[in-house]
């Protein structure tokens, strides 16, 4: 390989990591929040599809993209609630309404979404951050950065900062360390958890959002392919830190990029392959934490997942 | 041996509340009644608020359950339309009951049903023509036993060894495996005359397994409800079934009690792959004849619906599996005659999905015995 075509690989695959790495960061905010209450929602998959669904369809019928983020964000934060109310009855597991909820969601999205697969919605603008910092036209498309990219970043510096010194963040990494310490302190457990999913289901939509307005930016029933899933084992990676997450949502990113980016430069064989980059190194990375010690100390003690 | 047996129910995850040694009959078929009612109660609401769902998008939910009989047990064709869907349903189930048996969430079916009907294409290649289908079918079977076996056990295998959840990583193996089958259906081993639809080559209709005599329906039924009734006696009646109920009840104990508990994981996990894989195998050998995307049909999947409806319980896989697969036979029914889009079986298996797990929650309500934490259940 030329120098010329790895230049181009590499910028591609930065590229493709800010572009790619959005819906992952999102859901995996959303997963931590959830998981920080010590509940598990591994439906997200489904709350992704079901609001780039929504997010696509009121952007076409508003003609503002930026309503259907946040109908995105609305629809998911729906479902999540639906998790979080359910999960509190007794004998309910929420590893299985999860899966459930995963079918329920993609269901809805493609019953209601068949419609929208023709028209063109508005999508996202980018914010040309190449050409401000000056950068020569090749990188400066790399650079073309998305704002929920930007949000993103935004929340999850902000997210960092709560849990650890708000009484917000307090409440909710007590609930999920130790549910009768919470209920000891007067916090209803119930409620905290079920507040966490129906934000988490909030962010996860507003993932959804993405892939139907930005990036791949059209809505068809192919259009995610187990990033909302990815993401709930990316956040055991991120050891349930949201700054870690976003880091990791770019090294995910950077994965996903690698096919597209292989072939524009001329390399076809293998394409499949790289495709499938993504879940290998998930599945690598989740060998490599589950059981390490390291892992261990940072879960949320009520986490019925990583047992 | 039979104390040990009335232990080993009390122990499964189906019998939480047993209490003592009783194994009064009156007890057991009060809470075998619970077993079959709830699920009852829960497939009604299921078709009442699906109904409210069809009255909403101005469709009439009458004309809808009329259409599904008709298209799925109505008339001969159809019937026999709806058993060609469960076979692959009742395999995939199993894939998924057996690791719940003890205590696994294993949602890799799908990609060991794909990867497996693959495999099967892919090693009768250089065979065909070459050796008489007698020779060639069961090394196919074979083939997609042991692929899908491996693929689900390394599954199982790394919840034991590392801890990984296996539910996301028997999801993540599912799309590993969908590319792999890609990559090589793409590449290597594509027919060229497979112009819209990459596939592999034909194994050719002098291959193709036949059907029942008298029926339309192919010989993955007849194994797939055998291997049920015989992985039900397994898990109800062995040593291995006893011990594996027992680690699914409580793990500690089991290895307290000195039961090789990695290697119950892995078996059950290999079990479950090689139904999986069985399923994939009677797809490409008497559906497809060549292995394709037509493999991604979604039965692993829906086999996860099938198995908690039947509450893992293999028997009762049988009956539920031949109700999805008319539900899914009657689908092109409903579409071509209602203008409903194809995912109005998914929004149903969904509604009847969700719905269904939350009617765990009406389990042993009214007894005293309900102090356990869901989490802790299958």
């Amino acid at each position: 390989m030329s120098d010329d075509a790895l230049a181009t690989v590499l910028i591609a695959m930065i590229g493709g990591a800010i572009r790619v790495s959005t819906p992952f960061m999102f859901v995996a905010l959303g997963e931590t929040i959830t998981e920080k209450s010590g509940r598990i929602n591994l439906g997200l998959e489904g709350t992704l599809v079901l609001g780039a669904m929504v997010g696509y369809m009121m952007s076409y019928r508003t003609g503002s993209p930026w309503v259907g983020v946040l109908s995105a964000g609305g629809v998911g934060m729906l479902l999540g609630a639906m998790h979080g109310y359910v999960c509190k009855l007794p004998r309910v597991n929420d590893v299985a309404i999860g899966i459930a909820m995963m079918s329920f969601g993609v269901g809805l999205a493609f019953f209601f979404g068949k419609p929208y697969i023709q028209p063109t919605a508005p999508r996202l603008p980018s914010v040309p951050i190449g050409e401000w910092l000056g950068l020569s036209p090749a990188l400066r498309v790399a650079f073309d950065v998305n704002p929920l990219f930007l949000v993103g970043i935004a929340i999850a510096v902000f997210l960092w900062w709560a849990l650890r010194n708000t009484r917000w963040g307090l409440i909710l990494r007590t609930t999920g360390d130790s549910a009768p310490a919470a209920r000891a302190m007067g916090i209803s457990v119930d409620l905290v958890r079920f507040l966490a999913t129906a934000a988490g289901g909030f962010l996860a939509g507003i993932a959804g959002a993405f892939l139907s307005l930005y990036y791949p930016g059209s809505w068809n029933e192919g259009l995610s392919s187990g990033q909302g899933l990815m993401a709930v084992a990316l956040v055991i990676f991120a050891r349930w830190d949201p700054l870690k997450c976003v880091l990791a949502a770019l090294l995910f990113g950077a994965a996903g990029a690698l096919g597209p980016a292989l072939q524009s430069i001329g390399v076809t064989q293998g394409y499949y392959f790289f495709n499938a980059a993504p879940y290998i190194l998930t599945l690598l990375i989740m060998i490599a934490s589950a059981g390490s010690k390291r892992a261990m100390r940072d879960v949320p003690g009520e986490l019925s997942m990583t047992r | 041996m039979q104390r040990l047996m009335d232990t080993a129910a009390q122990a499964a995850p189906d019998a939480p509340a047993a209490s003592g040694a009783s194994s009064d009959f009156g007890v057991r078929a009060r809470r075998t009644a619970e077993y079959i009612v709830i699920p009852l109660f829960a497939l009604a609401v299921s078709a009442v608020l699906f109904s409210v769902f069809l009255l909403l998008v101005g469709k009439s939910p009458i004309d809808f359950y009329q259409l599904v009989w008709r298209g799925g047990f109505g008339t001969a064709f159809s019937l026999q339309n709806t058993l060609q869907r469960a076979a692959p349903l009742i395999l995939t189930a199993l894939a998924m009951a057996i690791p719940a048996r003890i205590g696994l969430i294993m949602i890799g079916g799908e990609g060991a049903l794909v990867l497996s009907g693959f495999a099967a294409a892919a090693v009768a290649l250089p065979l065909i023509g070459r050796v008489p289908a007698l020779v060639l079918l069961p090394v196919m079977a074979l083939a997609a036993i042991a692929v899908g076996a491996a693929w689900v056990g390394l599954a199982g295998y790394l919840r034991h060894k590392r801890g990984v959840n296996e539910t996301i990583s028997s999801l993540l193996l599912t799309y590993i495996a969908i590319a792999i089958m890609n990559f090589f259906v793409e590449g290597a081993l594509r027919d060229p005359g497979s112009a819209n639809k990459p596939s592999t080559f034909p194994i050719g209709d002098a291959n193709m397994i036949g059907r029942i005599p008298g029926t339309d329906v192919h010989w993955g039924l007849a194994v797939g409800v055998l291997l049920a009734i015989a992985l039900y006696i397994v898990m109800a009646r062995t040593t291995f079934g006893f011990a594996a109920r027992i680690t699914g009840g409580n793990p500690r104990a089991a290895l307290a009690q000195g039961l090789p508990v990695g290697k119950l994981i892995v078996a059950c996990s290999m079990i479950a792959g090689g139904c999986a894989g069985l399923a994939g195998f009677f797809e490409v050998a008497a559906i497809h004849g060549r292995a394709n995307a037509s493999l991604v049909a979604g039965y692993g999947f829906t086999g996860i619906l099938v198995a908690f409806l039947a509450r893992h319980n293999p028997l009762a896989i049988i009956p539920v599996a031949i109700m999805f697969g008319g539900i899914a036979a009657s689908g092109g029914l409903i579409q071509r005659r209602m203008g409903l889009p194809d995912a109005t079986v998914l929004v149903l298996q969904g509604f009847i999905f969700v719905i269904l797990l939350v009617s765990e929650t009406l389990y042993g309500r009214f007894k005293i015995f309900s102090g356990e934490r869901s989490a802790d259940r299958v």
